[in-house]
């Protein structure tokens, strides 16, 4: 909503506040106000001018001369635009002036004439194209014949005006018309509102003489005023009244038209003219429209209607789709003489629906659909009738044609100056709060310490006792409210475990040198069940925005691959993300996905690199492992997690590991496979995801110290010849299982495969500690212990020492 | 004998002296008190000697000895002193290198915002409670004073999965939860997580974003006390001189709502680029719970109040590291992401 300053003067003395201070009390109040536009900054020596002479410029086709008296002068000044003529009053901008975007005006010569400066159009001094009337769209704008040559032009154009631009929160609809923010500014300064004096003459003849309206669609309009103007002229309207609706951002059309939209802005209700005698049937009839029934409306678009729309018709077809736009075929035009003026109430349910549906939104709809004032709706007719009989010659024919069965009724509301006070936790007088009601020109009584408010039907934001403490509040000043904390019990606050573990999982990521990455849940419907650890029916929008953007993920692998992908094609060789976030599996029953939480991550590139010590090792599954195994342990898992070699879709077949907890698969790690990495630009990438709901649902063991050794342990080296084949995992599982209680730890040190064994074999190396709390062992025990290791190693296995 | 025994230590005492390494003093311990040495060779010949000059000449020989002996062991202590001096001189590096790097990742900068958020409520007594990010059109909107048809949604544009399923426009799903669980029991709850509008992304706009949202139910919740928190709030996660003020707004489920500013961090509020020469930024919008949402829940609203407040991570990642545009928080740049490894603190 636009709000001209100098149009709000009318209504509400703002006292010569500026309006930089305005904007801020109305802001501060509860309207915010979005941005001031001062229309007439940077323009200067801008005057009227009279084209006394204009002739084509010898040189230039497309150039005028034109001779102009300014005033106390007549100078010449070239001007290129197709509508300039001998007679106009225009706007000229002399050597010196400054117009918008910093043009400054030379005087100059064009094709070797001299020009004293420019004839201007309206876009020149800031006006946006799409409000200036029509007929001075593409050319220099012409003033009235009343314009006074020499004076200032901006006075004249309305243009030494402030905008103050609202933001206004749907509940505040009142303030979608000059009186509503005149009873805000009002209640703000403490200043009463003027509203308009409407006086006219009526003709003698009724409306009802000429015109029957039949309303069969009650409910969605409760209430229809036709009021009719006849022997009219059509017209361009006043420059006063054109001003104002270019201010408020409406393009001007002609005096009728441009009254219907002055009443909407000043009323904040919609009103339509039809051409009295283009309805040619004398008779107006409300109903739903016939399925597949078509209009063309003012757009000229020709629509087909549904049977839930509201149409306005001439008891034989549509002249105008209710509330939203008129008909093309009831249109005022240059020659109407007779016009039909309509102010009504629509359901905003209904006008709602119907410009959804067409997609159609005007200033009309917009103000229907939150529910206009119902006591206005037979005022804003009587307006316009009488701006009609002021700027447009006509006669106003008595009475209106009405149906209504409107409720006008304000909604009583009692509300106790103790349930204000202690709902804010302030002390606010009783005879402040009738005064701060007063201010709003809200009806109020103060009865046995009780308020009776009847809260006006122009404030439909006021239902309950609520929205009164909030009017209250608001004007009494929000920096007024003490600051104070809950009283009452206090508990101690807190993560969940859940929670406080998916912390724990994040920073262990960090520390193992993963950076954490947000990625988008929306994703493609080819991605949407890449890498999945589990696959479910989909969940997908209805109306999604892109096909990208159309499906929620069931891993968190594909968008980490494409972030990989973004950092390697900048040159971001190493990489390092992980994320958590939640896939989304299938329905249950109450119609949502399971909604799972994740961990993923993925490496490519180096992992150790310093380069002035010559170090530098790439990304390989064990660093991946590593941090898994690692997760695992901060986790208190590390005992129930087992590996097994695994196959996925998209993963190395032989570098991939399913990652099980209990026995029960809860994640995957492994290469990308080389096929995916050349789809996805990248090098060896390692990748990883658990389920992580299944994974912080399992809790640890107490922490309970052991005994730190008091006794020495022993160790004892081993290189094992084993079939290639052989995995190190058996291997440690069977001297696990062979050294008993005393063997403490069993690490791999080496692995060899190459020239120096036999082929189809390789050497792998561990390092067995023995140890007994107890006691120091012996080397015979430790000799005995080891031989039976060995044994079984070469019994099940076939292991023989490395010779 | 005694002349003999005095040249003998001064030969020696020289030799030690004259000694360059560690190796050269002990040719000379071993020349002169070895077992094959000028010393012990007298020692043996004390026998030869009548008995009573024996003591005598015994005494004389050990202080010889003990005198050689410990010019050797302070001359060993030197030279081992200037070898270790030798041994470090060229040990010597160029400590100008730079070091091992510590392979570290972070925290991606919303969880860092949204972390410190958690944290300050858990330290007033807030649990942290989390939703479905698919919601039922109940919760998302009817639960929260936003009937079907209302039009207040038009504010949210949503994605829809199917006519009572969407993607959650908002945290807020996660309040009515709570309070339909909680039935009549005092709620002070912080819930964070992402949520999805219907937006096209660019610099200032993105369809999934982070939301965290506040709720406190108990009986005499003031309006007083939402101010009191939120200002608290203000001073821990923007600095101690922050100033706050409430300006009217609406939101469906509370009345009256509210838009808190801060005094702008940047300029303290002055004007600034950063506040747009206002002195105030826009942080969260807040207010007292709507008595419909309260019913709705199963509270009774003449026995219990409450206030609600909201504010959007990625904003406050904005306007706190100076990020211009939303979309870098999900392009997972590691030149954007790795800035965010240090304290502030």
């Amino acid at each position: 909503m636009y709000v001209s300053t100098k149009w709000l003067e009318n209504y509400v003395d703002t006292k010569g506040i500026a309006p930089a201070d305005l904007a801020e009390k109305i802001t501060r109040a509860g309207i915010e106000v979005d941005t001031i536009i001062d229309r007439s900054e940077g323009l200067t020596n801008i005057v009227v001018g009279h084209v006394e002479s204009c002739e084509k410029h010898p040189e230039a086709d497309k150039l005028n001369i034109c001779q102009v008296n300014i005033g106390e002068e007549t100078v010449q000044i070239i001007c290129g635009a197709p509508n300039v003529a001998a007679g106009q009053n225009i706007i000229a901008a002399l050597p010196g002036a400054k117009l918008p975007g910093g043009i400054k005006i030379k005087k100059a010569k064009l094709r070797g004439e001299v020009s004293n400066g420019m004839i201007c159009s309206l876009q020149e001094l800031g006006v946006e194209g799409k409000t200036v009337a029509k007929a001075y769209a593409e050319g220099i704008y012409v003033l009235p014949a009343d314009a006074k040559p020499g004076t200032d032009a901006l006075s004249f154009l309305g243009l030494d005006d402030v905008i103050l631009e609202f933001d206004l929160t749907p509940n505040r609809s009142d303030a979608l018309s000059m009186l509503g923010v005149a009873y805000e500014v009002g209640a703000i300064l403490s200043e009463d509102v003027k509203l308009p004096k409407i006086e006219y003459t009526a003709s003698n003849e009724k409306a009802e003489d000429v015109l029957t309206l039949k309303v069969e669609a009650k409910e969605d309009n409760p209430m229809y005023v036709a009021k009719v103007v006849k022997n009219l002229k059509v017209a361009e309207s006043p420059l006063w009244l054109q001003n104002y609706l270019m201010a408020a951002g409406v393009r001007p059309h002609n005096n009728v038209v441009d009254i219907t939209n002055f009443v909407l802005l000043e009323y904040g209700q919609p009103l339509h003219a039809f051409d009295y005698d283009r309805l040619a049937t004398k008779e107006i009839v409300v109903r739903h429209a016939v399925e597949g029934e078509k209009m063309t409306t003012l757009d000229d678009v020709e629509r087909t209607l549904h049977a839930d729309q509201l149409v306005i018709t001439n008891g034989k077809e549509p002249v105008a789709l209710a509330g939203v736009m008129g008909g093309a075929n009831s249109e005022v035009h240059d020659g109407t003489t007779t016009v039909v003026i309509e102010s009504a109430y629509f359901a905003p349910a209904s006008v709602r629906k119907t410009s959804k549906d067409v997609g159609l939104r005007s200033d009309a709809s917009t103000r229907f659909e939150k529910g206009v004032d119902p006591n206005r709706v037979a005022e804003a007719a009587e307006r316009a009738a009488q701006l009609m009989a002021e700027l447009a010659g006509g006669e106003v024919l008595a009475g209106s044609v009405q149906f209504d069965e409107l409720d006008k009724e304000s909604v009583r509301i009692l509300l106790s100056p103790d349930y204000v006070n202690q709902r804010l936790g302030m002390k606010i007088p009783m005879d402040e709060m009738v005064s701060i009601l007063g201010r709003l020109q809200i009806p109020v009584e103060a009865a046995n310490g009780q308020l009776v408010v009847d809260a006006p039907t122009r404030r439909q934001d006021l239902r309950i006792r609520e929205d009164l403490i909030e009017e209250i509040a608001r004007l009494y000043g929000y920096d007024e409210i003490p600051m104070t904390l809950p009283i009452g019990e206090s508990v101690p606050g807190g993560l969940n475990s859940f929670q406080e573990k998916r912390r724990l999982v994040r920073r262990f990521m960090e520390s193992a040198g993963l950076y954490q990455a947000i990625t988008y849940s929306l994703t493609s419907r080819a991605e949407s069940q890449s890498f999945a650890l589990e696959t479910a029916p989909v969940t997908e929008l209805l109306m999604p925005m892109s096909e990208d953007r159309s499906i929620l993920r069931q891993s968190l692998l594909p968008h980490l691959l494409d972030a990989t992908t973004y950092n390697v094609a900048r040159r971001i060789d190493t990489v390092s993300l992980y994320e958590t976030g939640s896939v989304f599996l299938g329905t249950q029953e109450d119609g949502l996905p399971k909604e799972v939480g994740h961990v993923a991550a993925v490496i490519t590139g180096k992992w150790v690199d310093h380069a002035w010590q010559q170090e530098n090792k790439k990304v390989d599954f064990f660093v991946m492992k590593g941090i898994v195994e690692g997760l695992m342990d901060t986790l208190g898992l590390t005992d129930k997690v087992t590996y097994a070699k695994a196959t996925h879709d998209g993963l190395h077949p032989g570098r991939t590991a399913d990652i099980l907890l209990d026995g029960a698969v809860v994640g995957v790690l492994g290469q990308l496979h080389p096929t995916e990495q050349k789809k996805h630009d990248l090098k060896e990438t390692y990748v990883m995801e658990m389920n992580l709901a299944m994974l912080l649902a399992e809790s640890a063991e107490a922490l309970v110290y052991a005994q730190v050794p008091r006794y020495p342990s022993m160790s004892r080296d081993i290189a094992l010849v084993v079939s290639k084949d052989e995995a190190a995992g058996s291997l440690m599982d069977i001297i696990q299982e062979a050294g008993g209680k005393l063997l403490k730890d069993v690490a791999v040190f080496d692995l060899y495969e190459g020239d120096k064994v036999e082929e189809g074999t390789k050497s792998l190396a561990f390092s067995l500690t023995y140890f007994d709390p107890e006691r120091t062992l012996t080397d015979e025990e430790v000799v005995t212990r080891h031989d039976k290791v060995l044994a079984a190693l070469k019994e099940k296995s076939g292991a023989v020492l490395r010779g | 004998m005694e002349q003999q025994l005095e040249q003998l230590k001064q030969e020696a005492l020289q030799k030690i002296e004259a000694a360059a390494s560690v190796k050269e003093l002990n040719d000379v311990r071993v020349a002169y008190l070895g077992k094959k040495g000028p010393i012990t060779d007298l020692l043996k010949g004390m026998g030869k000697l009548p008995a009573d000059e024996r003591p005598k000449m015994g005494a004389l020989v050990n202080v010889v000895r003990e005198t050689v002996t410990t010019s050797l062991e302070e001359k060993m202590e030197l030279l081992e002193q200037q070898a270790v001096n030798e041994k470090l001189e060229k040990e010597t590096i160029d400590i100008s290198l730079p070091g091992r790097p510590v392979k570290l990742g972070n925290h991606h900068p919303l969880t860092r915002v949204v972390e410190e958020i958690e944290d300050f409520f858990i330290s007033m007594g807030y649990e942290v409670a989390e939703g479905p990010e698919v919601e039922q059109d109940y919760y998302n909107f009817e639960a929260l004073n936003l009937p079907k048809g209302h039009p207040a949604r038009d504010m949210q544009d949503s994605f829809y999965i199917t006519e009572d399923v969407l993607l959650r426009t908002h945290t807020s799903p996660v309040q009515a939860r709570t309070m339909a669980s909680k039935k009549g029991e005092p709620i002070k709850i912080i819930c964070p997580g992402k949520v999805y509008r219907r937006d096209s992304d660019d610099a200032t706009h993105s369809h999934q974003f982070t939301q965290i949202e506040g709720l406190v139910v108990g009986e005499d919740i003031r309006m007083s006390d939402l101010k009191g928190t939120l200002a608290l709030f203000a001073k821990k996660m923007f600095g101690e001189e922050r100033e706050i003020r409430l300006r009217p707004s609406f939101f469906p489920f509370t009345e009256p709502s509210v838009e808190m500013d801060i005094s702008c961090f940047k300029c303290g509020g002055s004007g600034c680029n950063v506040c747009k020469k206002t002195g105030w930024i826009e942080i969260l919008g807040a207010g007292m719970v709507h008595p419909n949402v309260l019913k709705m829940a199963g509270y009774d609203p003449e026995v219990f109040t409450g206030f609600a407040f909201g504010m959007g991570p990625e904003r406050i990642a904005m306007l706190k590291y100076g990020v211009e545009d939303i979309r870098h928080f999900f392009t997972n740049d590691m030149r954007f992401l790795s800035q965010f490894n240090r304290t502030e603190v």
